[in-house]
């Protein structure tokens, strides 16, 4: 039988899908994608300018002071007449404050998280969690002065009796650790959550308790979440600067007990910002090789978290 | 649908509260750019910078200013004496507060750049060396004994206070001073060891002196200097140390820094002003007019050494020159 001429769309053998991806495109679609792509790009592009804006005066600095200086040299003092430029006591610093924040914040974070996802009852939660966004919200600054007008006179000094002066690293990193645990709490959380509750519930099926569940199956299923959470805290903790350069001290010593001052990467970055400082002069070198060895730390912090992530990850 | 109204209603809102803001803000300086004509009521930035030791007295001078004319706006940053020159001879700065005459080199700089300045000493300063109110075995120190303490030979090495004087407990020596770019710093410098900038420097260093005095205050072994006005303000957790030359000890005070007993540690304070600001703008003319007419009541207000009457004699006549 002769039918027609065919109208509507080309022919296509039978059981294939239909093909919508080749239609005229809508301009409102075309400009969404555009200002949406250009987005991405954008923030693309400001990452790789900073890292540019950093890399250049950087490599001045390194031109009239070696790597192995830099790296391995014991005295900072940039600045004085007598000039040494050894960042091993600001790394120290750095690391004493990012150490003493994340041994509060990782066991009060993960017990916070633990505590709301399998334990807390649904109206507690309702409350609590808000709450603990709260403690987030707390400028750093206002954490940094808490630091140095209640945590150390006060918690360190009179009430523990610890051989402490104004500034150190251990108020410091309290009130550091105090900081970051809205976000380890709340990523962990988050990862805890999303652990399918059939898993739950074959535990409960064969017998184990709560504790047992959360700790023996939700915890492990949760793990790259949580990972990724205090990676996050550790990178927010490494690049505080408020707290720090508030009540860590000025004094770049290479720090060998919590109560002693020190000063931190980012302590002195900020310290020496404001002052004396002209462009193209060591000075100002030494505050870009400084944020370019911070950048370099917490990029690899997150490369080396990636990959744990990565292998340890379970997809539901 | 409801909940999409009332978002595109609120962001309105808050976009037209911005925009009206904005808009009163423009309104205030083109009535100032206007009152600024007429003689009577004078407006606009002042931009200082520099010695955090001279900083109150400028801000004090400012506020008091401000009373009489509310539309000049003078604004005191505290980046040390040698960072306020930085940029006080890039042409960034209106006046540069200064607690050391400015360097051969910083002037150099200026002229340069084409920045011709003229140097105003604004008070007297008797630069203070403070312990802890908690502090109970140092009353009296000797320029020898603060040279063991701060010279670049000590550092690493002198780390107790029975290294100072065997006289004192051996307790850990904290030390407290301020950074490099401070004029407090390169005075002291050169007074103690005998040339500035040479100090040693495993110290807390601050430009702030309110860092300095919060670490001092903070522990009983720890020994800080900065300028008087900082020590009489916290004259309550702070205790001063009486300076011995050679003379015997004497304590820092109005008295002494203007008789000149409290040596070598009473210095003066310079404002500097930048000639063609203040030929240009109203408001700095109006306000180092003013600054130098009432030095006194403002040095009292502030809390600072005034200058005594053959020092006030100067500073007229180098505002005179100025003026000229």
């Amino acid at each position: 039988m002769a039918t027609g001429p065919r109208s509507g769309p080309p022919d296509r053998p039978p059981g294939s899908a239909p093909d919508i991806t080749h239609h005229k495109k809508r301009y409102g679609e075309r400009l969404a994608l555009l200002g949406l792509g250009g987005s991405a790009a954008l923030s693309v592009g400001i990452t790789i300018a900073i890292v540019v804006a950093l890399v250049r005066p950087s490599i001045d600095f390194f031109r009239e002071v070696s790597f192995s200086e830099f790296l391995t040299g014991t005295r900072w003092a940039p600045t004085f007449a007598d000039a040494d430029f050894g960042v091993l006591p600001l790394i120290t610093g750095t690391l004493w404050t990012t150490f003493i924040g994340l041994t509060i914040a990782v066991p009060l974070g993960l017990g916070a998280a633990i505590y709301l996802s399998e334990y807390a009852h649904d109206r507690v939660r309702k409350i609590l969690k808000p709450v603990l966004e709260i403690l987030a919200g707390i400028p750093s600054v206002v954490y940094g002065y808490f630091a140095l007008y209640f945590v150390a006179p006060v918690l360190l000094k009179d009430l523990l009796n610890l051989e402490v002066g104004t500034f150190s690293v251990l108020a410091a990193g309290l009130v550091l650790g105090v900081m970051i645990i809205p976000t380890v709490a709340s990523l962990s959380e988050d990862a805890m959550s999303a652990v399918p509750q059939a898993l739950r519930q074959g535990s409960y099926a064969l017998g184990a308790n709560r504790m047992r569940t959360t700790l023996r199956v939700v915890f492990p299923a949760a793990i790259s979440g949580i990972t990724a959470s205090i990676v996050l805290g550790l990178s927010r903790a490494v690049g505080e600067t408020m707290i720090v350069a508030l009540a860590a001290g000025t004094r770049a010593q290479i720090v060998t007990a919590p109560t002693g001052n020190g000063q931190t990467m980012t302590g002195f970055i900020a310290q020496t910002a404001t002052g004396e400082s002209s462009p193209g002069s060591l000075t100002y070198n030494t505050l870009f090789a400084v944020g370019l060895l911070l950048f370099v730390i917490t990029l690899i912090i997150n490369l080396i978290a990636a990959s744990i992530v990565r292998r340890i990850r379970e997809v539901y | 649908m409801r909940r999409t109204h009332s978002l595109t209603a609120v962001s309105a809102g808050v976009a037209l509260a911005f925009l009206l803001s904005a808009c009163g803000g423009d309104n205030q300086a083109a009535a100032g750019g206007e009152g600024s004509g007429s003689g009577e009521s004078v407006s606009g930035e002042v931009v200082v910078d520099g010695s955090s030791t001279v900083q109150p007295l400028t801000a004090a001078a400012g506020e008091l200013y401000a009373e009489e004319q509310p539309g000049v706006n003078v604004s005191v940053a505290t980046s040390g004496t040698g960072g306020g020159f930085e940029k006080f001879c890039q042409g960034q700065t209106d006046i540069s507060n200064a607690s050391r005459p400015i360097k051969e080199e910083e002037a150099a700089i200026c002229e340069e750049n084409g920045v011709e300045f003229s140097e105003l000493r604004v008070a007297t300063d008797a630069l203070t060396v403070v312990t802890s109110k908690d502090n109970d075995f140092v009353d009296c120190l000797t320029i020898e004994e603060l040279n063991t303490m701060w010279a670049p030979e000590a550092e690493g090495e002198v780390d107790s206070w029975s290294q100072v004087n065997p006289d004192f407990p051996d307790e850990k020596l904290e030390l407290y001073g301020p950074g490099t770019d401070s004029g407090t710093f390169d005075y002291f410098t050169d007074e103690v060891n005998g040339e500035e900038g040479a100090s040693r420097s495993d110290y807390n260093a601050s430009e702030d002196d309110n860092v300095l005095v919060q670490g001092v205050s903070g522990s009983a072994n720890a020994i800080g200097y900065f300028g008087y006005t900082y020590y009489e303000e916290n004259a309550d957790a702070l205790k001063a140390i009486e300076v011995d030359s050679g003379d015997g000890c004497v304590a820092p005070s109005a008295e002494t820094a203007a008789d000149g007993s409290y040596t070598p540690l009473a210095r003066p304070l310079f404002i500097y002003v930048a000639d063609k600001s203040y030929a240009d703008k109203e408001q700095v003319t109006a306000f180092v007019d003013y600054y130098v007419a009432n030095n006194g009541p403002i040095a009292e207000a502030a809390q600072y050494i005034p200058l005594n009457d053959e020092q006030s004699g100067e500073l007229e006549s180098s505002l005179g020159e100025l003026q000229g």
